[in-house]
Parts: C-alpha cells; sequence; structure tokens
C-alpha cells in the first residue's frame, strides 16, 4: 500500500498546504450522493447513433468501469462529459446544480473534471516536470499564469506526485522520450496534480507491463473515495481486480450494470458481449 | 529540487541567453554607428550612411521576423499575413510624416497632403486628424493592428479555425488590405503611397544623426522585443503556449482557455510586427500598398524557417542573413531571386527543418554526447 499512502499524505499535506485556498472549489451539492447525472443522452454522427437515450447515475466518492465493446459509445459519453462533443438531446448534471452541457472544456475541467485520454497525451516537447506544473489546480488566467512562480508547496506536491507515478528520476525528460507506459504514468500524474473531484480515465492501463497494471489498480482503488473515479477499459482482468460497479454500454445505452459477477451473469450481457469472451 | 526552481524562473532564462544576443547586437550597431558619425568618409572602416540605413533596415526585418517566430515557433500559428500588420504599423508612421511635411510640399497646403490636394480634397478625412502629434501617431501604431489582430485571432480562434485553413485566412486578410489601400479614395495615397517625408519630431531624416538614430532605435526595439519574449514565452504561459501547440487538446482538458491564450498572443505578435513597419518607414522613406503583398508575409516565413523555428534569435538570424543575400543576389541577378528564395526554402524544409539553429545545436549535441560514445565503442573494439 505504499502508493496509497503517498497519495494520502500528498493530498493532506495539500489541504493543509499555502495554496489549498488558490483556486475556489466551486460547490457542488452532492445532497443526493450523487456526482454526475447524465439522462436522455443522444448523439449521432451522420445518422449514427454513438449514444442513444443513454442514463447514468455516478455516485460521490465510487470507482466505476464501464466497458462494452468497441462503438458502445464509450469515449464519445467522455467527450459529451468534458465538453468536446455537444449532444443532441439529454442533461448532463454535475451534481445538483451545475449544468455540464454549454460549458467549454476549460470551465469544465476547472469545475474539477480530468480527463485521460485513451491514447496517452502529454506535451511531449516538454519535461515531464513541466507537464505536471501545467496540469497542477492553480489559477489558469492569462495574466497568473504570466506572472507564476512556484511556491515550496507546489514544488514538494509536484515532487510527491512524480514519486507516486515512478517518474522522479525522469522529471528532466523531454515527455516525448518516454515509453509509452511511462507516457500513460505522467498522463495520470497530471491527472492527480490537477486534484480534480471526477476522474474520467480512459483505457489506463494499455501498453502498460502486468507489474505496472497492478500499480495503476492500486492507485485508483486507493483514489476512489476521495473522489469519484471512472474507469473505461478494455483489459477484464484490469476491471474484475478494481470494480465494485461495472456498467455495460451497448450501442450507445446502458445494456446492464452491477457488481461484476452480476453483470457477468446477465444473460443480455453474455448474448451480446461477454459471449464471446467466456 | 532546487534546480528545478531555476530552469522554471523565466528571470534565470534571461540571464543565461540574452547576454550573448544582446552583446552581439549592440556591440555591431554601436560599431557601425560610430564608424559612420566620428571617421572620415576617405577612411578605411568608414561605414557609408546607406550601409547604416541598409542595416537598419535588416533590423526591422529581424523584428519581424521575431514577430512571426512568436506565433509560429511556439505556437504552430503559420500566419502568412503579418506583412499586413508590418505596412499598417509603417502607414501610422507614414502619415505623422506626412502631416510633418506641412507646407513644403510640391502644392503647399499647410494642411493636406499633396496626393490629397491632387485628388481635389477640400478638407482632412477624419482619421487623418491627430496624426500631426506623434504619440497619437505611436497610440494607432499600436491600437491599429493591435484591434485587428484581436478581432481577426478572436473570430479565427473561437471558431476553431487551424493549420492550413487559417493560414491561407491570413493570407486572405493582407490581400484585402493591399487590394484596400490601392484604391484612392481610401485616403492613404492610393498607389503611390506615403512618401517624401521631410523631419521626424523636427529633425531631418536626410541627416546622418538622424538616420544613426534610427537604426540605433530599431537595435533597442529589437533587444527589447528579443528579452521581454524571451521572458514570456520562459514563463509558465510560454510552456502553455507550446502545449498548444503540441496538444491543444490536452491543454484544454487541463483548464486553460486555449483561445484567449492565443488571441493575446498573436496581438503581442501583431504589435510587434507594426512596431518594425512604423521603424521601417522613416529610414527606407516610401510606405506603400506593396508592403501588403501576401508575398512579403511569405518570405518572412523562410527567413524564419531558414534561421530555425522557436528559438527567437533563429528568426533573427535567418532574417537578417537572407536578406543580406537578398541585397548581394539581386544587384547581381535581380530575376532569379524569387527562384533562389523559392529553392531556399525547400532544400531548408528537406534538409534543415530545424533551421540553420537546429542544425549547428544538432552538431554541439554530436559533438558532445556521441562524438564521445562512438570513440568509445571504437576503442572498446580494438
Amino acid at each position: 500500500m505504499t502508493v496509497f499512502n503517498t497519495v494520502k499524505q500528498a493530498i493532506q499535506s495539500r489541504q493543509t498546504g499555502l495554496f489549498s485556498a488558490a483556486q475556489k472549489q466551486p460547490n457542488i451539492d452532492i445532497s443526493h450522493q450523487v456526482l454526475l447525472y447524465v439522462e436522455g443522452l443522444s448523439v449521432s454522427f451522420d445518422g449514427f447513433k454513438a449514444l442513444n437515450d443513454l442514463n447514468l447515475y455516478i455516485n460521490d466518492g465510487e470507482l466505476r468501469c464501464l466497458i462494452g465493446a468497441n462503438g458502445a459509445g464509450k469515449t464519445t459519453l467522455m467527450d459529451v462529459i468534458t465538453g468536446k462533443t455537444r449532444p443532441d438531446t439529454g442533461d448532463v448534471y454535475f451534481g445538483q446544480t451545475i449544468d455540464l452541457l454549454g460549458k467549454t472544456e476549460a470551465e469544465i475541467a476547472q469545475l474539477g473534471i480530468g480527463r485521460k485520454f485513451q491514447k496517452p497525451t502529454v506535451f511531449e516537447q516538454q519535461s515531464v516536470f513541466a507537464n505536471l506544473e501545467l496540469a497542477m489546480k492553480v489559477n489558469k488566467g492569462i495574466t497568473s499564469t504570466l506572472m507564476a512562480r512556484l511556491s515550496p508547496s507546489e514544488l514538494d506536491w509536484i515532487s510527491q506526485v512524480l514519486d507516486t507515478i515512478g517518474l522522479k528520476s525522469h522529471y528532466t525528460m523531454l515527455a516525448g522520450a518516454l515509453s509509452h507506459g511511462q507516457k500513460q504514468w505522467l498522463e495520470i500524474g497530471m491527472l492527480l496534480i490537477a486534484d480534480p473531484r471526477l476522474m474520467l480515465v480512459d483505457e489506463p492501463v494499455a501498453g502498460m507491463t502486468a507489474q505496472e497494471t497492478e500499480r495503476t489498480a492500486e492507485l485508483l482503488t486507493s483514489l476512489a473515495g476521495e473522489r469519484t473515479v471512472v474507469v473505461v477499459e478494455h483489459d477484464m482482468e484490469f476491471v474484475r481486480s478494481i470494480a465494485k460497479t461495472v456498467t455495460v454500454l451497448h450501442q450507445g445505452s446502458v445494456l446492464a450494470e452491477g457488481s461484476m459477477s452480476d453483470v457477468q451473469n446477465d444473460p443480455a450481457v453474455i448474448e451480446v458481449y461477454l459471449g464471446e469472451e467466456q | 529540487m532546487s534546480t528545478i526552481r531555476n530552469q522554471f524562473s523565466s528571470l534565470h532564462d534571461l540571464r543565461e541567453k540574452a547576454p550573448i544576443f544582446l552583446a552581439v547586437l549592440f556591440g555591431i550597431s554601436i560599431y557601425a554607428s560610430a564608424c559612420n558619425l566620428f571617421l572620415p568618409e576617405d577612411s578605411i572602416f568608414y561605414v557609408s550612411t546607406y550601409t547604416i540605413t541598409l542595416l537598419g533596415k535588416y533590423l526591422c526585418y529581424a523584428l519581424l521576423a521575431l514577430a512571426v517566430d512568436v506565433v509560429w515557433g511556439y505556437c504552430g500559428i503559420l500566419s502568412l499575413g503579418h506583412g499586413a500588420f508590418f505596412a499598417l504599423g509603417g502607414y501610422t508612421m507614414g502619415m505623422y510624416l506626412m502631416r510633418q511635411i506641412g507646407d513644403r510640399g510640391v502644392y503647399g497646403d499647410p494642411v493636406l497632403p499633396d496626393f490629397m490636394v491632387f485628388l481635389n480634397w477640400q478638407e482632412l478625412p477624419w482619421f487623418w486628424y491627430g496624426f500631426d502629434h506623434f504619440w497619437v501617431a505611436m497610440l494607432a501604431m499600436i491600437l491599429v493592428p493591435g484591434l485587428l489582430a484581436f478581432v481577426f485571432g478572436w473570430l479565427a480562434f473561437r471558431s476553431r479555425v487551424a493549420g492550413v485553413y487559417l493560414s491561407i485566412m491570413t493570407q486572405a486578410l493582407t490581400y484585402a488590405l493591399m487590394l484596400a489601400f490601392f484604391r484612392n479614395e481610401m485616403g492613404f495615397g492610393g498607389n503611390n503611397g506615403l512618401t517624401d517625408f521631410k523631419d521626424l519630431l523636427g529633425f531631418n531624416l536626410q541627416s546622418d544623426s538622424v538616420r544613426v538614430t534610427l537604426f540605433l532605435c530599431s537595435a533597442l526595439a529589437l533587444a527589447m522585443a528579443y528579452c521581454l519574449s524571451l521572458l514570456i514565452m520562459s514563463s509558465r504561459f510560454g510552456r502553455v503556449i507550446v502545449g498548444i501547440r503540441d496538444a491543444e487538446d490536452r491543454a484544454r482538458f487541463i483548464g486553460f482557455k486555449t483561445e484567449s491564450y492565443k488571441v493575446w498572443l498573436f496581438v503581442y505578435s501583431a504589435v510587434l510586427a507594426a512596431i518594425a513597419g512604423a521603424l521601417y518607414v522613416p529610414q527606407v522613406g516610401i510606405i506603400n500598398p506593396g508592403e501588403f503583398s501576401p508575398l512579403n508575409s511569405i518570405e518572412v516565413v523562410v527567413w524564419v524557417a531558414v534561421g530555425g523555428r522557436g528559438t527567437l534569435y533563429g528568426a533573427i538570424v535567418g532574417a537578417l542573413l537572407v536578406n543580406y543575400a537578398k541585397t548581394r543576389f539581386t544587384a547581381v541577378f535581380p530575376e532569379a531571386w524569387l527562384f533562389a528564395l523559392g529553392a531556399l526554402f525547400v532544400c531548408v524544409t528537406v534538409f534543415l527543418p530545424q533551421g540553420l539553429v537546429g542544425f549547428f545545436k544538432g552538431k554541439r549535441l554530436f559533438k558532445r554526447e556521441w562524438l564521445p560514445w562512438f570513440k568509445q565503442q571504437k576503442s572498446g573494439e580494438e
């Protein structure tokens, strides 16, 4: 549980740190325990229905896995939540009150929704350290970015995240020179340092070794509770190792939801998805 | 991790990188100026006023190249229309210089510039008001191109126009302005532009000392623009800009409003280009709509590509070298210059994608890092 402890420590030191008040955390009303509401969501691209009347509720502090075949709409769902794609119909609410539709990607990110892409996307021409520095939860306005100086507590925070993601000895390296798995870790680090309320993680373990996968699983489970994590993953073994609740998507809507064993025994799921695997 | 602190302090970058550049720039310009002013004309070290003006012109081009590098090299916005901002800056200065002529024009009208008298205009158009004051002209020099860049950038970046489409739009912008300024009714002298300038702030433009002063002002402007750009680019803002260039989506999803960043960078760059234009006009003595020509803007991009993108000094070196070559080349084969320029661009793109700066950097890196390794391998084999 070493990873767990470092993250725990880091979070605690951050809360007592100098800059914990640097950015006002938006007030998210979670009086009904639900952090993210997705209701009646439909998206179509040239007639193809990527999402079809999808309903999804994510509780605060939950670790939720989304699975589904290619084209089931997992990535499109993330695109809608993070503001990249505008839906045709439907609602997306963050907490009880914040309507995410109509907000830009940057505004949604500042509300505390972090995203890791399917293909690791980091700033390749900049050092690992700079990548983390940019992702850090600070004021992202132009003037404050122009004048920004790293405070000692920010430096500590970066240092702790570097420890967590195992890239301490690579911090001056250009991110583009990292291996695929290391880029995945760096992107996870960029998520951590942004200190989001909701983390959307798209295929975190693609390209990782078995050992790294295990560490990722450990990290994600340790994060849940403090924050809400939604993981999209193809690796069934990985999903089984972390998931409490699994949502199966099929052709743009929810096919089944429940614990991994419930889902695996669901006849509809067996028919359309797991049937081929088992 | 204290080394990190240094690495990420923009003042550190300024202290590290700027001194050599500034020493070379000021060394050469002060030396050339002194040789012009204090040596007799028959001395072998005498620098002619023609050369001083030519060098001043090169420095203005270098500042323009710096402006393009800021947006292209650091943010990946390939602007093929920066000549428009340069020319607008030039026109504001030209308008002030026109008003300074006063009644010494061919027609002797105390208020109207010659071309307006020639067109039978009875009074000064409203947008010429105030240009008899230097400060108004300077304000206009910053505001007009800045505002144009802001509106253009805001519309383009907000609609997420990028890449080649944006480049084409910038070409269209400068082309449209060229056509507009060619019209006599616009009130900027039509195809003849503005010329026959007499003085600047009361000093005779033809005198050696004014020429030298303008040259030194160009050097100073270039130095200041270089230092300011270096500060900006080595701040966190600069790292966001480079991040936008390499992975704009990533920058958005970590909370940066990338459109605003791009707009402000574009405005900054346009203002630098305008300052270059304003310094250029009194030195060459004319501004006409030809400066808006799309070809000019493309040439600037070639200078930056030759020097090397994304290093600031690379753009300056490229602008100086290519323009020196142009002066030499057009003296011998004036018709062949554009072919040579095209060939140069192709060669640079194919063989030196990082420009001259990148080439020499690569060489240094090779000598320092790889050569010892090769030698070690070799001695190991023996």
